[in-house]
């Protein structure tokens, strides 16, 4: 097997992370291997069930579809990097308020995608959230809760000064 | 000092899982998260031929690509004898093969390399060489004369032969009969594909001689006691872990070959050794479901009433048996097929076969065979009303077990400890405007448009069991809890079974919240490290509230007898006096100078009793006095575009019986994830093989699991009917929607065919299997 080592740098949940990799290094191992950030998931060889989104540059994309490679110089955010300051992100929370996860597999997959799908449609239709994620595959849930937990974010995001019910 | 009292959130609560904030902070703990100093990786070479003699493995090149260590074939496990293994059901199966192979997807060999990728080189440069031979997928074929024979070490097809019921008495109801009505019913294979794949890692320690295994297993102690009987390690030098587990679903009870490999790997090299199933590796080789090919007869008078049942079925169970029954059960729990129903005479029979296909058979959220089961009776009562002429709710209504009549003795046998399956009818029928939409259905044919309406009113049968009759190679089927209250009133609750997303660990502390009275935030439960957790059979088929949530209770109740003596000890009053009232002892009367549970919990280290042991523990295993019978009714509205031949799903209503309640959130989403499972089997999910034996359906671009886009947005409601032997009346209910939902399915599409003259069809109704029978009916656009 021929192949180049390559020495690349990427902004991964806001810190500078630098590392060699051989050409063929996926995306999704340089993640879980090198960086040991485990809570980006495998869960096929086909592209299809989305357990390993991330954001790059923005983009919500399938890491074990791009190589370690094609990160160089980008901006990445993983799960890890969704709560800030000790406070969960708002699509985190809808997950857990709703009940979105059961084994929490497909979890970190799902709370990236559906990160990005607020980003781009802040208020979307139920339509919307279910065609925003059907890249992602989950088996436990049955995607209903999955559905709502998404809503519950959007609500949280639009209003962000909206006061925290005691209880 | 006012203290406030604390939140205890005990059982009826739908409170946010205690799980949850590792799982979406990405801290959850999966096999393949586990990274050990000097681990090394081991990939399968796996055969490409469904049947074949191997005439050579050549390992030069693979061993000398940098990064590979060693070559694994089954000649090296021979010379160890562990080339084979035992199954849970008194069969044996190759871990690798000395000389033959026997489906494709089987492991050949296994190359361990320093890494993952080097492993998968390793992988592509190991040459072998096969001479093919003769393949049979198909189970019935497999059992004719003739049919090329699936083990080297067999010299018939034929895996068991069960039957149940009386057979005459049946014969006798089909001659007394107005009318019968038969059809043949194919429940197709199907595989689980939890998202998370099988794996694990093994690490032997040398100089302890101990074995560690962290796998992807539902019952991590039965595999350690099966693997002490096989390796001959000691038992205590065995431990199996079960970290967190991306679902399961069945398909993690088995011991796979790879698990062996890589312990032997790691005894071998004195290195840990990861093994990952790709997907498609694990779609390929790890166990299915069903595959079931039945023939059910009803024998019923003009009005509608049952009189008798019979099911004559062929099952395939692949190369191996290996179904992860219990052991006396090789057709699992399938004389549950009288259902809902009370009927004079039923027998069922089962023929097992070989053929060239992976082994499994119990996965799928089945409840060992129940899902089949259920298919078949909710199909043929089905089929039974339209010929009848009658409304499907109407003729099932009219033979329902009465409500009077539990517990209930089926004619095949089972004792039903209770129900009231005409309330969740009533309720469901209601709640979906059952009369409206069968208006709207009329008006709709006339205008030519498809819509059907399918009913299935299934029961269920879980939690095993009674220990005199359930066993997994011996090992009863009780399941255990263990509860240690800390002096400062907190506690660590450990459990024999294993969640894979169930919500176990806020579920059981529930459970001894509602008992103790401590907060739930105050309990931690752990599962799955056969180091520090009780014994117990792990989770599957719907068993770990039956059981081990039963465990619970009674080991709580036996810290609250100890409590109660601290308490009269403290108070100085008889225990006769005292009174509880959830979380704490009073004498009667006097509830404001109480003793809590966490003043009796500090005293019990502290200041106890001078003749009682200090401490507040206790550990339980319970063995249930019978099964649970789950039950529930629900309804399926379909829509079928004549253009493409697709069910559009409208509305699906589940209303579930499964006695009391711990959290109700929980519950919904165990019956949201298995409708959607249902709907999976119905209309998009099947594992096909070509007459050589190639798999067709290996991966999740060739097979189809349901995504946020076809599902439809389930309604879910309940009756309560508590189970009358369970500790607090709860039932299972993880399986009771993959049981319940897929004949509802299925009797939808076909009422929505039913005026062309269509009775049945077979899963999966994908649109191109529709669409060609609405070309056959003239009725395609
Ligand atoms: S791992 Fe399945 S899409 Fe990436
Ligand atoms: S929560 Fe298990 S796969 Fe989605």
């Amino acid at each position: 097997m021929n192949m180049s080592r390559h020495h690349i740098s990427v902004t991964v949940n806001g810190n500078k992370r630098e590392a060699d990799v051989d050409s063929r290094t996926l995306l999704v191992h340089f993640i879980r291997e090198t960086l040991g950030l485990t809570g980006t998931h495998i869960g096929c060889d086909t592209s299809n069930c989305g357990a390993c989104t991330v954001i790059l540059d923005g983009k919500a994309v399938k890491s074990c579809t791009i190589l370690a490679v094609q990160a160089e110089g980008k901006e990445m955010l993983t799960v890890e990097g969704l709560a800030k300051d000790g406070k969960l992100h708002p699509v985190q929370e809808g997950f857990w308020e709703k009940h979105g996860l059961q084994c929490g597999f497909c979890t970190p997959g799902m709370l990236m995608t559906s990160y990005w799908l607020l980003q781009k449609n802040p208020n979307p239709t139920e339509e919307e959230i279910r065609r925003g994620i059907s890249g992602n595959l989950c088996r436990c849930t049955g995607y209903v809760k999955i559905v709502e937990a998404v809503q519950y974010a959007a609500q949280k995001m639009r209003q962000p000064e909206a006061p925290v019910p005691a209880r | 000092m006012a203290v406030e009292a604390p939140v205890i959130h005990e059982m009826g609560h739908a409170i946010k899982r205690k799980e949850d904030p590792r799982f979406i902070q990405g801290h959850g703990n999966y096999v393949d998260d586990i990274k050990l100093p000097g681990m090394l990786h081991l990939d399968f070479v796996r055969s490409t031929y469904a049947h074949a003699k191997i005439t050579r493995i050549n390992a030069e090149k693979a061993l000398a690509h940098p990064g590979v260590l060693a070559v694994v074939t089954g000649k090296d496990l021979e010379a160890a004898g562990l080339a084979w293994m035992p199954t849970l059901m008194n069969d044996k199966q190759m871990v690798l093969p000395t000389d033959t192979v026997v489906y494709q997807g089987q492991e050949v060999a296994g190359v361990v390399a320093e890494d993952r990728y080097a492993a998968a080189d390793g992988v592509a440069l190991v040459e072998v060489e096969y001479e093919s031979l003769p393949v049979v997928v198909d189970p019935r074929k497999a059992l004719e004369p003739g049919a090329p024979v699936v083990r080297p070490d067999k010299n018939t097809n034929a895996v068991f032969h069960w039957e149940a019921g009386d057979k005459q008495a049946v014969d006798k109801t089909f001659k007394e009969a107005d009318v019968v009505v038969k059809q043949d019913l194919y429940y197709p294979r199907i595989h689980v594909s939890y998202m998370e794949t099988i794996g694990c890692v093994a690490q032997f320690d040398s100089i302890a001689g101990k074995l560690t295994m962290w796998m992807t297993t539902q019952a991590p102690h039965a595999v350690r006691t099966v693997a002490s009987l096989v390796t001959h390690i000691p038992e205590n030098k065995i431990r199996i872990v079960s970290p967190d587990i991306g679902g399961g679903f069945g398909g993690k009870v088995y011991v796979y070959p790879g698990y062996v490999v890589a312990a032997v790997a790691s005894i071998k090299t004195g290195r840990p050794v990861k093994y990952i199933n790709d997907r498609s590796e694990d779609h390929q080789s790890t166990a299915f479901g069903r595959d079931w090919y039945m023939t059910a007869e009803l024998a019923a008078k003009r009005d509608g009433r049952i009189l008798g049942l019979r099911i004559n079925t062929t099952s395939d169970h692949g190369a191996f048996f290996g179904d992860a029954n219990p052991s006396k059960f090789p057709a699992g729990l399938f004389s549950i097929c009288t259902g809902s129903y009370d009927m004079k005479a039923a027998y069922a029979e089962v023929n097992g076969a070989h053929t060239n296909k992976p082994p499994g058979g119990i996965t799928y959220r089945c409840s060992f065979r129940v899902t089949e089961a259920a298919y078949a009776i909710e199909r043929i009562v089905d089929i039974l009303a339209h010929k009848l002429n009658m409304d499907p709710a109407e003729l099932r209504k009219k033979n329902f077990v009465p409500a009077d009549k539990f517990p209930y003795k089926s004619a095949l046998g089972w004792s039903y400890d209770s129900g009231n399956y005409q309330a969740a009818m009533d309720k469901a029928l209601k709640k979906i405007g059952y009369a409206e939409l069968r208006k709207e259905q009329e008006e709709k044919r006339k205008r030519g448009e498809l819509m059907g309406i399918g009913i299935s009113s299934f029961t269920e049968i879980v939690g095993a069991g009674p220990a005199n009759t359930f066993d997994i190679l011996g090992l009863k089927m009780f399941d255990s809890c263990e509860i240690r209250i800390h002096p400062t009133g907190t506690a660590i609750a450990r459990f024999g079974t294993k969640s894979q997303g169930q919500g176990h660990e806020t579920t059981y502390a529930q459970i001894i919240s509602e008992e103790l009275g401590l907060p739930v935030d105050a309990i931690t439960v752990e599962e799955g490290d056969t180091d520090t957790a009780p014994y117990g059979l792990g989770t599957y088929a719907s068993r770990s509230t039956p059981t081990a949530g039963a465990a619970a209770a009674m080991a709580s109740r036996k810290i609250q007898a100890k409590a109660k003596k601290i308490a009269a000890y403290l108070l100085e009053a008889r225990e006769e006096d005292l009174v509880w009232e959830r979380g704490k002892f009073f004498v009667k009367g006097s509830p404001d100078k109480a003793k809590t549970i966490q003043d009796i919990a500090f005293a019990a280290y502290t200041n106890h009793p001078p003749d009682l042991e200090a401490g507040l523990e206790a550990v339980h295993y319970y063995n249930p006095p019978n099964m649970t019978f789950p039950f529930g009714t629900y309804v399926c509205v379909v829509d079928i575009d004549r253009g493409t031949g697709e069910v559009k799903v409208r509305r699906f209503l589940a209303v579930d019986d499964c006695g009391n309640i711990i959290n109700p959130l929980i519950v919904e989403g165990q019956i949201h994830g298995a409708l959607a499972m249902g709907f999976g089997t119905a209309f998009m999910e099947e594992i096909k093989y070509d007459s050589d034996g190639n798999q067709l359906g290996g991966n999740f671009m060739d097979y189809l699991i349901p995504t946020a886009v076809e599902t439809p947005r389930w309604e879910t409601d309940k009756t309560v009917t508590p189970s009358p032997h369970h500790p607090f009346g709860a039932k299972g209910v993880g399986e009771s929607a993959t049981v319940g939902s897929p004949a509802a399915y299925v009797n939808a599409v076909v009422d929505a065919l039913s005026h062309l003259g269509v009775t049945h069809v077979d899963m999966p109704l994908h649109p191109w299997r529709v669409w060609q029978i609405l070309k056959d009916k003239g009725v395609a656009l």
